[in-house]
């Protein structure tokens, strides 16, 4: 039997990123993928002849510079484009805003006159919000109950951060930060084209319509990314996301990360009411005392653990973590590329949003709380190139709200979907359906079976105020530590949640290093 | 005549110490405490009665209406004591009973004795049975949080003053002595949707869909939207005789309150002018002024205080150039977006409900017909479109079967309050027509479960956010004088910065629902501003009682 100092469940990049750490600090590590490859929502497939998929996610705009720099990602072989990647917010006519910059520095397209300085004067006042939450974000989460004599001194910092803003600016934050993203973009702006992309992107991956309150804190969160350095940044990488992962498998393995794909876990060994290392599917067993788990956290407690190692009120509390998805991912096999009408050709190495108006998102938005498609869905396309052979082209898109229990059955909602989707883009790449050779459409479904993650959600989970902070993913286990003894989770459920970030896995590793609190 | 005249001109030149703009049941009350703290105070209502939206109207003779307002509950028991209410007539019945009914022909029956209740609810299902016992200890623990809050002056964060601190100070202890999990269960509670909390409880629609009904009334948002568990808290913080989230009936309709407060305000030597609705607050110098009445009558006080909502008093009321533009745009910006109507409808004769069983006491509560939150939902999905609800949401009551001096023997009124109706249909005004059909699909709802309820109707009144409006003066219809979401509650309330009572303009103040703590029949901001008003003036506050914590 092998026995480790510590052993980490699911080889998704925040396993990765804890199980390095953990290895830097001396610490005999092994790793174990259930899948035959590494990288977990980052990993893509070929799912046509010669045409791959970028990963479930297709942008990083997020990754943390400390997990650059902690994973010396760099001289591993990560190398971000340099090229800005434009966001286009996609018109049915054909007059197309083109944001540049971070977030819309500045904005190519006809806007009526004062749409710009609305625009401004709303970017800057959400770049400043998603300052202050940004270093929530960036740190463990603030404890409740008695907090130590260090912990009051991080939230007093924060605290005079937002006092630092100004009397005016610190009521605005927190007038805002609950509100509905309709409600704060009908307050600046006019022009819908832009709500509509506010709205999308506010919304995206989680289940809220622009109109329901707190669903500013997506954009917020989203805001709070940087690559570079710079705060709402964001890039498609050439090849999908594998460049990341083989750079972040690059540092796991130099820093003797014992790695194995292809080995699913099936329970946590626990000894005298604490972790004493794993039994994998094939019945073998691997001992250490330290588990920490970059899965969904309901699979953590519900399948590895069990309840009869856990109190009611915990297993009730991971019972009602929501973890059902709302996002279907497409991937196209284009023989050339596409051409989006009034689009150039520089900027469709842009990421294309489709949501014309806030409306429109909400609308996309009400049948997906009943369990139905919506007739015409958002989405955001990417093309991201060195995916396809010569010449061909991969269509990534991000479909959103599109139910993981859809009433009809996903068999008949899938080939539904799929129609809808391409009719829209036929709309605005006219020609493009004749060009499909092979595609692959996951459901939410789909998404819980090949990437092993509960309701197909990328955030392991809702990426909600009340399943943020302090209560992600449940109060009990929102510091990393859990109720179990040896046990500690590092995976998007846990704070701050999901996006190609390695955030939970470099903070639970920190918070692992630390030591428990005295 | 010339007595009258000269008793005119002296009313005329007569300065005030302080100017009501509004007779609603907030304005009276907080009339009341400044009359009773020595201040000569003046009551300006526009309506040639008081009352505001807790009015008894008789609309057609031999019925009386409670037109708007129709349930008590949350009026603050302490208001009450001092201000003498019982002395001047009100008397509050609480009620039980109430069901919902399903669209198989059965019903959910509701009881005020916990264990009845439970059992109805076995009845569903042996879990949410017993989940009920944990849903009522964690919601009470919420409401005793909160409660305490209600008659508290909201502290303003970004404030360094002694008094700002001190409350900050205050509630950081309340809310530090909760023990960690329950903080989180408190964060959690104001952030997540009725929906979601109650599916962490309760699995059968029926039962979900009762008590989701609470997390909506008045607010323009669904079941599904986050913030809406917070709502139903809002309406489970009352009591009727110290029994806590119980409900009642004013006996005499909800007007019984307003006049037993015009009454104790009269009483102690006020004065009130209905049928004088207020054209202009006037300001000079950055000062309140006094009033001008549609009349062309003037009245002077160094004191105004405003019992109409927010975007009336500062966007009609007040001169745009008196008023700062940052406040003017957050003014613009607040929220109070129509979402309900009213039916109030005269029976000659007690409606059937055939689900119930003969002699049910169900029919003296509320009675709703909406059995999954999934209706509700839809419901709201209408009305952000634009239109009325297809499918409405009634809240029924039949208060006559209660209080025997609204109508003759045997003769009811009923009030149906109806979830969610524009403030615009379709993004234009109403018209006579849509106020028709919006009625009809309100009867049809009912007769579908009452048959011949029809027939019974003698008179009916119809109350879209329109008529709201031109009525009661409701901005865009919305019954809390704006919406009870996050952005707007506490220090938010009605705009940051401005939450304590007091405008940019000195000596012009705010008692309405717009104000902390928001709306309902409570009377907590009429006290409260009346609070912040004396302790500016300087003068004794110790004729307002602080709250009491019964729970």
């Amino acid at each position: 039997m092998m026995s480790y100092d510590a052993i980490i469940i699911g080889g998704g990049h925040n396993g990765l990123v804890a199980a390095t750490m953990l290895a830097k600090s001396g610490r005999k590590v092994a790793l174990f993928e259930a899948a035959g490859q590494l990288g977990g929502a980052a990993r893509g497939s070929e799912f046509h002849p010669g045409f791959r998929s970028p990963g479930l996610a297709h942008v990083i705009n997020r990754l943390h510079r400390d997990v650059i720099k902690e994973l010396d990602l760099v001289r591993h072989g990560l190398a971000l484009k340099a090229t800005q990647t434009p966001t286009v917010a996609l018109a049915a006519d054909g007059n197309h805003l083109v944001l540049r910059g971070a977030y819309g520095q500045s904005i190519d397209g006809n806007l009526a006159d004062g749409e710009i300085n609305g625009w401004q004067t709303l970017r800057t006042q959400l770049f400043r919000h998603a300052g202050i939450l940004k270093r929530m974000f960036d740190d463990v989460p603030p404890p409740l109950g008695a907090p130590s004599a260090g912990e009051l001194f991080k939230l007093a910092r924060t605290g005079l951060a937002l006092r630092l803003l100004g009397k005016v600016e610190m009521r605005e934050f927190m007038r805002m930060i609950l509100m509905p993203v309709a409600d704060v973009a009908n307050e600046h702006l006019k022009e819908e084209r832009l709500k509509g992309l506010l709205a999308f992107d506010a919304t995206l991956g989680i289940h809220l319509g622009p109109r329901s309150p707190t669903s500013l804190l997506g954009l917020y969160y989203r805001l709070a990314g940087e690559l570079d350095g710079v705060a709402g940044e964001q890039t498609i990488p050439d090849g999908g996301m594998s460049a990341l992962i083989a750079a972040i498998e690059k540092s796991a393995r130099s820093r003797g990360v014992m790695i194995r794909t292809g080995a699913s876990v099936a329970r946590i060994m626990i000894e005298n009411e604490r972790t004493c290392g794993i039994v994998l599917a094939d019945g073998s067993e691997m001992r250490a005392p330290l588990i920490v788990s970059g899965i969904s956290p309901v699979t953590t407690f519900k399948s590895l653990v069990g309840p009869r190692h856990l109190d009611t009120g915990f297993v009730r509390a991971i019972g009602n973590i929501r973890t059902k998805g709302d996002t279907s991912k497409l991937h196209l096999a284009l023989d050339r590329m596409p051409q989006f009408a009034g689009l150039s050709n520089a900027d469709h190495a842009g990421r294309l949003v489709f949501a014309p108006s806030s409306e429109y998102v909400e609308r996309a938005f009400n049948p997906a709380k009943y369990g139905e498609l919506p007739d015409t869905p958002v989405m955001e396309i990417t093309l991201p190139s060195m995916l396809a052979p010569e010449g061909a082209c991969v269509l990534s898109a991000n479909i959103q709200h599109t139910p993981f229990d859809l009433k009809q059955g996903w068999q008949s909602g899938k080939i539904e979907l799929y129609r809808r989707v391409i009719e829209l883009l036929e709309q605005h790449a006219p020609g493009i359906s004749k060009s499909i050779v092979g595609h692959e459409l996951l459901s939410p479904p789909d998404i819980e079976t090949s990437y092993l993650m509960p309701g197909g959600h990328w955030h392991h989970g809702e990426l909600q105020a009340d399943q943020m902070l302090m209560m992600r993913p449940t109060y009990a286990a929102s510091r990393y530590a859990t109720p179990l003894s040896g046990l500690y989770l590092c995976g998007a459920g846990s704070h701050p949640g999901g996006g190609i970030s390695g955030m939970p896995g470099l903070l639970a590793a920190r918070t692992i290093l630390k030591g428990p609190r005295k | 005549m010339l007595e009258l005249t000269v008793f005119g001109m002296i009313l005329l030149m007569k300065k005030f110490d302080a100017i009501i703009v509004g007779a609603g049941h907030n304005g009276l009350v907080n009339a009341c405490y400044l009359q009773r703290a020595g201040l000569d105070v003046l009551i300006v209502e526009k309506n040639d009665w008081v009352g505001g939206a807790a009015v008894s109207r008789e609309l057609t003779p031999g019925f009386i209406y409670s037109n708007c307002a129709y349930v008590c509950s949350l009026f603050r028991p302490e208001i009450m004591r001092d201000l003498e209410l019982p002395k001047h007539g009100l008397q509050i019945i609480a009620y039980e009973g109430g069901a919902v009914f399903t669209r198989d022909g059965d019903y959910l029956a509701s009881y005020r004795d916990h264990h009845a209740h439970r059992r109805e609810f076995a009845r569903f299902s042996k879990r949410d049975a017993e989940a009920y016992e944990r849903y009522s200890r964690d919601v009470t623990r919420q409401c005793r949080f909160i409660q305490p809050l209600l008659m508290r002056r909201a502290p303003d964060p970004a404030s360094f003053k002694p008094a700002d601190i001190a409350e900050l100070m205050y509630l950081a202890r309340k809310f530090g002595g909760l023990g960690p999990k329950e903080m989180a269960d408190t964060l959690r509670f104001w952030t997540m949707s009725i929906s979601d909390f109650l599916d962490e409880y309760f699995e059968t629609d029926v039962i979900k869909a009762y008590l989701a009904i609470s997390g909506i009334i008045g607010t323009a948002l669904g079941p599904m939207s986050p913030g809406t568990a917070y709502v139903l808290l809002h309406h489970y913080m009352g009591e009727v005789d110290g029994s806590v989230g119980a409900w009642g009936y004013a006996r005499g309709g909800m007007g019984s309150i307003t006049k037993a407060l015009a009454s104790s305000f009269t009483a102690s030597g006020g004065t009130i002018m209905t049928g004088s609705g207020v054209e202009k607050i006037l300001v000079s110098g950055g000062k309140a002024k006094g009033v001008a009445l549609e009349n062309g009558d003037e009245h002077y006080a160094d004191i105004v205080v405003s019992n109409a909502d927010v975007k009336r008093t500062f966007l009609k009321l007040v001169d745009e150039k008196d008023l700062p533009s940052s406040f003017v745009r957050s003014v613009s910006n607040f929220k109070i977006r129509g979402s309900s109507g009213k039916l109030n409808i005269a029976l000659d004769t007690l409606p059937e409900f055939p689900a119930l069983p003969k002699g049910s006491t169900c029919v003296r509560g509320d009675m709703h017909f909406t059995d999954s939150v999934e209706r509700m939902e839809r419901g709201y999905d209408d009305w952000k479109a634009g239109r009325w609800s297809a499918d409405p949401f009634i809240d029924m009551m039949i208060p006559t079967i209660m209080d025997p001096t609204m109508t003759s023997p045997g003769k009811h009124f009923v009030s149906c309050f109806v979830q969610y109706c524009p403030p615009k249909v379709e993004g234009r005004d109403w018209t006579d027509a849509d106020r028709d059909a919006f009625a009809e699909t309100v009867i049809s709802q009912i007769a579908d479960y009452s048959p011949g309820f029809r027939e019974r109707i003698v008179h009916m009144e119809v109350r879209t956010p329109r008529e709201l409006e031109a009525e009661v003066g409701l901005t865009e219809g919305n019954i809390f004088q704006g919406e009870l979401t996050f952005d707007q509650l506490l220090f938010n309330r009605p705009i940051p910065g401005y939450a304590q009572y007091r405008s940019p303009i000195r000596g012009l103040y705010m008692c309405g629902s717009s104000t902390h703590p928001g709306g309902g029949v409570m009377g907590a901001p009429g006290r409260n501003a009346a609070r912040e008003i004396l302790s500016n003036l300087s003068r004794s506050t110790g004729h307002v009682s602080d709250a009491h914590d019964v729970i």
